[in-house]
């Protein structure tokens, strides 16, 4: 069998920090990404979801490169990506390209889109000078937009417009992934869909492969063919998507899943939720054996202090006491 | 007789590119203990409707008309500034989009929810403490006591989002101007928020202008619901009707346009073509007509009133009928 197309293996990235309190100068480590693991294969698309803070957008960066991994793997079918220089990651970087959730943000505002989507195809010294325009006009029609308007510049666009733009810069080099960070929550709803219609249209034709990182679930049902859930820089449950939502195992993801409204009133009203009590604690000093147990309406059903002491391994689904027990 | 009644809200920016017109003819009414869903695109005039009701409409470039805005059985239009600024914050309290805006950095958590308290009701400090510490406790914020000597600064996002609605709610306040109150919350904190939204509105009878883009939010909090375009009301109806039977083409694509937890999750969604008009250069006719898959000649020509349905329904739509006969839109 051929090695995946990205495979993450227990993948670490810790941030030195500074610790407000009265002894100035004590650096404390805040534990991001803290052992992630994964395999992606070429045309899928996996969803990497969980709460604000959880390490997501870390786990993204650091697995293309914009962060050094504190510890752990990352290969590019089966070849080790993460611990290589700058330079000679250049080939890998044209094969995984990154959306962003701002589209604001993430383009240049004093360049015209025709330079935006030329500048990757300069860089990598691909295509002629002269073919570049044409390229970059096919790109435009690729994600919905109209050609002609090449010579404009972003703030032209409306944010949906903003957002197509972002994808036909990350579609310019060909990649065979896509990490997409948050790239429709910004958007209103009807453009969101508009949006989450494109990216289903494009990897259907150009075989590509998506992290899809998101917070909204229903998004991440309708896109994605498997879903890993975090808490806390861990995995706490990783499953084909529809197993996932229709019959989630681990308490975080059972909770996680009950918390988000139907657009449905009929559902809404007569629905029990799970309610968490309190928030998320700090990645700086995580709670002792498994992270959610300070939070998780299951711990009474498990003997002992164990959810207390001992950090329950993702086993073929879920990292929980319960699911060993079972 | 509503708590809340308001005809014909008029707000307009006069700005360089034009009159933008935010609020374009709003009439609508609230009654006690009901949540009233206000949904629409960004820049649909949602925030600018509940600034004009709490009279925070910078003028200038701001303009607010209205033939009527009556709270209780007073104008709201017609008070003093003395007079709307007890109104503002006790009878009528709001809840921002963004925490930042409404919460000074400056000040403790404690002092900004006693201000309130010593402002509006004359309690002493010591009362205005107790309370303050109780409301925070009543948004689930643990250990209030310690909390009411942090500054917003320390807070985290989620904390700050509840000191906002604890704020909100410590005068017990009629109506409860809702804006986006949860968007920046991860929803298992929205959860929790909402829940107690709920439970204060039970024991209070406050009634709620709740505004969000987050259908699942209307869907569960709300007893009717608004829906905006452009400035205007599109449509109008109880939220299970809105749900089951959407009488206007910009509803039903909101609705086409969400993706679902449950049911065919593979199929395209029906988004609607297109994007919102810019405000200060409205189409000719239905506002709606560039993106509308039902528009015929005449919607060009006359922008639609909002049309009486009976049953407590109204929709802004002159094809409403061919809408009404192909049901669905969310399945
Ligand atoms: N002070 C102002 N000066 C000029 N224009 C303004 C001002 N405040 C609001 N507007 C304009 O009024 C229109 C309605 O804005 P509003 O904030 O009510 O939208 P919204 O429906 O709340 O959108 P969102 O969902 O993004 O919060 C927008 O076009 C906005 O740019
Ligand atoms: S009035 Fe015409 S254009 Fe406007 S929503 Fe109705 S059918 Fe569409
Ligand atoms: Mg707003």
């Amino acid at each position: 069998m051929s090695a995946p197309l990205l495979e993450v293996q227990d993948l670490h990235k810790h941030f030195e920090v500074g610790s407000p309190g009265l002894f100035g100068g004590q650096r404390e480590v805040l534990r991001a990404v803290d052992g992630v693991s994964f395999e992606l294969a070429r045309g899928e698309t996996l969803g990497l979801v969980g709460e604000s803070g959880c390490g997501k957008s870390t786990c993204a960066r650091t697995l293309v490169g914009l962060y050094p991994p504190t510890s752990g793997r990352v290969m590019y079918e089966g070849e080790e990506i993460s611990n290589l220089s700058h330079r000679d990651r250049a080939p890998f970087r044209r094969k995984i390209q990154m959306i962003f959730q701002d589209p604001y943000a993430s383009l240049d505002p004093r360049q015209t889109v025709s330079s935006i989507l030329t500048e990757p195809l300069r860089i990598h010294r691909l295509a002629r000078p002269r073919e570049r325009r044409l390229r970059a006009m096919q790109l435009l029609d690729a994600v919905g937009l109209n050609p002609r308007h090449i010579h404009r510049f972003p703030h032209e666009f409306s944010g949906g417009q903003r957002q197509r733009i972002g994808i036909a810069r990350a579609l310019a080099l060909e990649p065979d992934l896509i990490i997409c960070d948050e790239p429709v929550s910004a958007l209103d709803v009807s453009i969101q869909a508009q949006v989450v219609n494109l990216l289903g249209e494009l990897q259907e034709r150009f075989d590509l492969a998506y992290l899809f990182i998101a917070h909204d679930l229903a998004v991440v049902r309708h896109i994605c063919d498997r879903v890993a859930v975090m808490y806390l820089g861990k995995v706490v449950e990783i499953a084909e998507r529809d197993a996932l939502f229709d019959d989630p195992r681990h308490p975080y993801t059972r909770a996680l899943l009950s918390a988000v409204p139907h657009p449905d009133p009929r559902i809404e009203r007569g629905r029990q939720r799970i309610v968490l009590e309190g928030d998320v604690p700090s990645p700086l000093n995580p709670p002792t054996g498994c992270r959610f147990h300070p939070r998780c309406v299951e711990r009474g059903n498990v003997a002992g202090d164990r959810c207390e002491t001992t950090e329950p391994a993702l086993g073929s689904r879920s990292a929980c006491h319960l699911e060993a027990e079972v | 007789m509503p708590i809340l009644d308001v005809q014909n809200l008029r707000v307009r920016f006069e700005t360089h590119h034009g009159v933008v017109r935010a609020v374009d003819g709003v009439s609508f009414s609230l009654e006690e203990g009901e949540t009233l869903g206000l949904v629409g695109e960004s820049g649909s005039g949602k925030s600018v409707t509940n600034l004009a009701l709490m009279g925070l409409i910078p003028s200038p470039p701001g303009v607010v008309e209205a033939d009527a805005m009556r709270f209780e059985d007073r104008d709201l239009l017609g008070l003093s500034d003395a007079e709307l600024r007890s109104v503002r914050g006790n009878e009528i309290s709001m809840i921002f989009q963004d925490p930042m805006t409404s919460l000074n950095p400056l000040l403790t958590v404690g002092r900004q929810l006693t201000e309130v308290l010593e402002v509006h009701e004359r309690v002493s400090r010591r009362e205005a403490r107790r309370r303050a510490a109780a409301g925070l406790g009543d948004v689930g914020i643990p250990e209030p006591e310690r909390r009411l000597d942090q500054y917003p600064h320390e807070l985290s996002g989620g904390m700050r989002q509840r000191v906002m609605i604890a704020m909100g709610l410590l005068c017990r306040p009629k109506i409860l101007l809702a804006d986006e109150p949860t968007t920046a919350l991860d929803v298992t904190i929205q959860a929790q928020i909402l829940e107690l939204m709920q439970k204060l509105q039970h024991e209070y009878g406050t009634a709620i202008l709740l505004v969000t883009h987050d259908l699942g939010v209307v869907a569960g909090m709300s007893d009717r619901v608004n829906v905006m375009y452009a400035g205007r009301l599109a449509e109008t109806a109880g939220a299970i009707e809105l749900f089951d039977d959407p009488r206007h083409p910009y509803t039903r694509g909101l609705l086409g346009s969400v993706p679902r937890l449950s049911g065919d999750t593979d199929a395209d969604l029906d988004s609607i073509m297109g994007s919102p008009p810019d405000l200060a250069d409205l189409p000719a006719g239905c506002a709606f007509r560039p993106r509308c898959t039902f528009e015929t000649e005449r919607c060009a020509a006359e922008a639609p009133p909002l049309f009486d349905l009976g049953g407590g329904r109204s929709s802004a739509c002159l094809e409403r009928d061919a809408l009404g006969q192909h049901h669905g839109g969310a399945q």
